[in-house]
């Protein structure tokens, strides 16, 4: 564990993306603690330019956008996380129970994943949130999670089945050690570093799709995320203003929090997987 | 039975669960909003009428389009038979306008945009990747990262931001819409060019991210195929380069085809709103629309009609792919 550690961290792609997030992370955290005001209240007058005492300008109503950018940000990281952790989490599951039981359970529960592979996922989500009425943040990144856990799946299932019939597995049966606990100790290290890395895909994907949703307006209220400063932006016809500030540092952000998460997937995958590194080794 | 014939059946019968359950979905969850549906939304669509006939033409017109009085099987029995007929039910935002024929007007323009941008950006993607992979050095160097950048960039954000930068800062292009809005369609030298005009920036857009996600995935299987022994092999053999080039890249390629099946979906998904930010008159601009109205019948409609199409893209794919690939055909013959 030690050793992958010490060799990710010499991996440029992998400390690039870290980085980037970190800083963000660091940005969304601290900016709050030093500036308390509300970042819903109006303190200019509509579209505003950058300077003065607003870094970012004024939105359609006056309100500070910088501010607003620094809770989407932490708005969209968290439905992201949120969204990746409940998507891997299912999707580890049924891969896991496919994988290893085998048979009829695996047979029927693929099916139901390549199923959901081919609908469209971001159709679903559409469905399910318009007959949502009230939506929390939290809601909507479970929503996100519930749609997009086919591929973490498919994936894990492979990988399983492959190992299920490896020698030290067949040994710990043997040795009468029970199901949970072959899985735990025989199965999950083996595909661990997978399954991160697909986390992580999930949470940009997770992003993304909540800036998708957002941009439908049917983002969660009662909140700002950075797709919701978008559908404002669009909806408020910011770009016919000319107002380049209401909309360019959020798409900027989103591309630049998805643009690390990717960096750091990428970083992972050549070290994990050396047959994709191109320099041969 | 021949072992592609059977492969065909399989593959058919599983589609046809699949579509079953991609119809159920559109069918059951507009229909769990809470309280009665009908109600709620005729009561909205009815806000500027005064006159309580008409109030009451509107409720018993949706009444019997949901049947909301019937059972839930029943209900989607009526579903289905009205589907098949072509009957996706009247819009409330626009009513009385049929949904059907909403459609069949917003169609032309999403396909015109849609299949050429993602079929020119998956070929210019794997080709970039490919030689990318192939070449290393800075042209590797310099791709890969920007085209890992381009790819997190969600669709609509390239999009708006060509939008601000190429229609209204530079003036090249126009901002919105599919023609002129003075124009009639009609058939003119003059019409053609105004829709070419405004097809560019959504269809440059749609393009551009398409590239990355493609470059990625085509150098990386590339580099995998680079590095397998039987190109080694076949470089000890003294065989010319050009021609090991050549096996690489057909075995890269097949798992791009099944990429390009698999990615139809989140394309349409990502492409549709690349054409709200344009206004573009097609399937996605409607979406916007009847979400922003509420406008269930509207809504269902076009979820259904993308549901829909993406399982017919990917059906086509698969199949075509059974007869392509040499593996599939392994496969198949293992099975009898």
């Amino acid at each position: 564990m030690k050793h992958s550690a010490g060799i990710l961290i010499r991996s440029p792609k992998f400390m690039f993306g870290a980085i980037m997030l970190l800083l963000m992370v660091a940005l969304v955290v601290i900016v709050p603690l030093i500036n308390r005001a509300d970042p819903l209240s109006m303190e200019a007058l509509a579209f505003q330019p950058p300077g003065g005492g607003l870094l970012l300008g004024s939105d359609n109503f006056g309100r500070d956008l910088f501010l607003e950018l620094v809770y989407g940000i932490r708005t969209s990281i968290m439905v992201g996380l949120v969204a990746g952790v409940f998507a891997t989490i299912i999707g580890l599951a049924i891969g896991l129970l496919c994988g290893y039981a085998g048979g009829f359970l695996d047979n029927i529960l693929t099916a139901v994943t390549n199923m959901f592979i081919v609908i469209p996922s971001f159709i679903i989500l559409i469905l399910i949130s318009v007959s949502i009425n009230s939506r929390s943040s939290l809601l909507v990144a479970l929503i996100i999670g519930l749609t997009s856990w086919p591929w973490t799946a498919r994936a894990v299932r492979a990988q399983t089945s492959s190992l299920r019939n490896r020698d030290h597995v067949n040994l710990a049966k043997i040795s009468g050690h029970s199901t949970p606990k072959i899985i735990v100790f025989e199965i999950l290290p083996y595909i661990a570093s997978y399954v991160v890395m697909a986390f992580i895909l999930q949470v940009a994907s997770g992003i993304l799709s909540e800036a998708s949703i957002s941009m439908l307006g049917l983002g969660p209220y009662n909140t700002i995320s950075l797709g919701i400063i978008m559908n404002w932006a669009l909806v408020f016809e910011a770009p016919v203003a000319g107002a380049w500030w209401a909309f360019i540092p959020a798409a900027f952000s989103i591309a630049v929090i998805t643009f690390s998460l990717y960096m750091i997937n990428t970083g992972m995958d050549e070290i994990f997987n050396p047959k994709i590194r191109s320099e041969r080794a | 039975m021949n072992a592609y014939a059977r492969y065909f059946l399989k593959k058919s019968g599983w589609y046809l669960v699949t579509l079953l359950i991609a119809l159920i979905l559109n069918f059951l969850l507009p229909r769990l909003i809470e309280g009665n549906p009908v109600s709620t939304i005729a009561s909205q669509v009815s806000q500027g009428m005064t006159d309580s006939d008409s109030i009451k033409k509107v409720y018993d017109n949706f009444m019997k389009e949901f049947g909301v009085d019937k059972p839930l099987l029943a209900q989607f029995g009526i579903y289905l038979k009205k589907l098949v007929t072509g009957d996706l039910g009247t819009s409330f935002g626009l009513y009385p306008r049929k949904v059907s024929d909403i459609l069949m007007a917003a169609v032309p323009w999403t396909v015109a945009l849609q299949l050429p941008a993602i079929l020119v950006g998956w070929i210019i993607g794997n080709v970039l990747g490919a030689v990318a992979a192939y070449r290393k050095g800075v042209f590797d160097k310099v791709l890969f990262p920007a085209a890992l950048f381009v790819n997190s960039i969600p669709f609509f954000t390239l999009a708006i931001i060509m939008l601000y930068l190429l229609a209204i800062t530079l003036k090249w292009f126009p901002m919105s819409g599919g023609y002129d809005y003075q124009m009639v369609p009609h058939f003119s030298l003059d019409f053609i060019l105004s829709v070419l005009r405004h097809h560019t920036l959504p269809f440059l857009s749609i393009v551009l991210v398409t590239i990355g996600g493609q470059a990625i995935g085509m150098r990386e299987m590339s580099i995998y195929e680079l590095n397998s022994d039987y190109v080694l092999y076949s470089k000890l053999l003294g065989i010319r380069d050009s021609r090991v080039a050549r096996y690489v890249f057909k075995n890269a390629m097949l798992p791009q085809i099944t990429g390009l099946a698999l990615s139809i979906g989140t394309m349409v998904g990502g492409s549709l709103i690349c054409e709200i930010v344009f206004s573009y008159p097609g399937i996605g601009t409607w979406l916007f629309t009847a979400i922003r109205q509420l406008d269930y019948p509207l809504i269902s409609g076009c979820t259904l009609l993308i549901a829909l199409t993406v399982l017919l893209a990917n059906f086509t794919i698969e199949i075509v792919y059974g007869i392509v690939d040499p593996r599939i055909k392994a496969s198949q013959m293992e099975e009898n």
